[in-house]
């Protein structure tokens, strides 16, 4: 395989990943701060806020993810490795 | 490059590696069968111990199925509303136990000691096929559900508030599967992965909490997956007059 290719592909899964990860990053952010304003406002809704956070956790991370499936692709069925 | 393999004492590390089976003109990944048949012949002998002899006051396995069943059908009424729920419970049931099942017996079982010639034995869901198969199993369950329920009326939805949303209706046809399968596919394998290159690097310890933290994501990625088809199900058989 072209090693000009495989160089291109680790950076890229590498990028893949990291600048995936940034929106979802800072998505959980903001839904971990109103989930602990609604919290503070209201300690007897915890148990329905986290339900509802980690289901909408489980959304954002699954961007990143499709990231982590593009990289892995890149690394292990490369379809332009010839 | 095709596959890759680390081979440390503790813990070997293989993707893109598969045990091929050749049925006729097809090349399958037997490992994922074989883990398959194992977790579908588990889930069945649960049920049927679990059913054998039912008591009034359930106690055991019988209490472990109707707390199940409690669990499923709350899920069910909750996405698909209460008209038609009880049509698609078997379905939303069982994806969500088999998913279930495969992640928590990839990441439990020890399939180490078992040995293959090639590939290794893991999470059914760890291989895109499954999980493309599973998806594309609740595309044509909505599809099916909102035809019979609605006859062509069903085709009203894609123009549903205005008629300009018909190309994004359709495309998110393709869009659903796509993101089911890649979102279930991507966080098994991450974590798989996760845990086996922590294993690579220290041994001993560290790889415990990640393992918890990957059986929590599992458990969540099941329920997420068995939602999503209650919800496409329940948007393809509500009624919008």
């Amino acid at each position: 395989m072209d090693s000009i290719v495989t160089a291109a592909s680790v950076v890229a899964a590498g990028l893949a990943v990291g600048l995936g990860a940034i929106g979802p990053g800072i998505g959980q952010g903001s839904a971990a701060q109103g989930a602990v304003e609604g919290i503070a406002r209201q300690p007897e809704a915890e148990g329905k806020i986290r339900g509802t956070l980690l289901l909408s956790f489980a959304f954002m991370e699954s961007l990143t993810i499709y990231g982590l499936v593009v990289a892995l692709v890149l690394l292990f069925a490369n379809p332009f490795a010839g | 490059m095709g596959s890759l393999s680390f081979v440390v004492p503790f813990a070997e590390l293989e993707v893109g590696q598969h045990l091929y089976w050749q049925l006729g003109n097809l090349r399958i990944h037997g490992q994922v069968f074989m883990t398959s048949w194992i977790v579908i012949g588990a889930l069945l002998t649960l049920v049927v111990v679990g059913t054998k002899k039912m008591e009034r006051d359930p106690r055991g396995v019988q209490n472990l199925l109707e707390f199940l069943w409690d669990y499923i059908r709350d899920l069910a009424r909750t996405q698909i509303g209460e008209k038609v729920y009880r049509d698609w419970m078997p379905f939303i049931g069982t994806l969500f136990l088999f998913i279930f099942v495969s992640n928590w017996g990839g990441a439990l079982v020890p399939w180490k000691l078992i040995h293959l010639p090639s590939g290794e034995l893991g999470a059914p869901t760890a291989d895109i096929n499954t999980t493309v198969a599973l998806a594309l199993l609740v595309s044509l369950s909505y599809f099916y559900a909102g035809l019979s329920n609605k006859g062509l009326r069903y085709f009203e939805y894609y123009v549903h508030p205005t008629p300009i949303m018909l190309p994004f209706k359709i495309v998110e046809d393709f869009t659903k599967p796509l993101s089911l399968s890649f979102r279930l596919f991507g966080n098994i394998l991450a974590d798989e992965l996760v845990v086996a290159v922590l294993v690579f690097l220290v041994p001993l310890v560290l790889p415990v909490p990640v393992m918890f933290l990957g059986l929590f994501t599992s458990a969540i990625q099941a329920l997420i997956f068995a939602t999503l088809a209650a919800y496409y199900i329940g948007e393809a058989v509500e009624e919008h007059h």
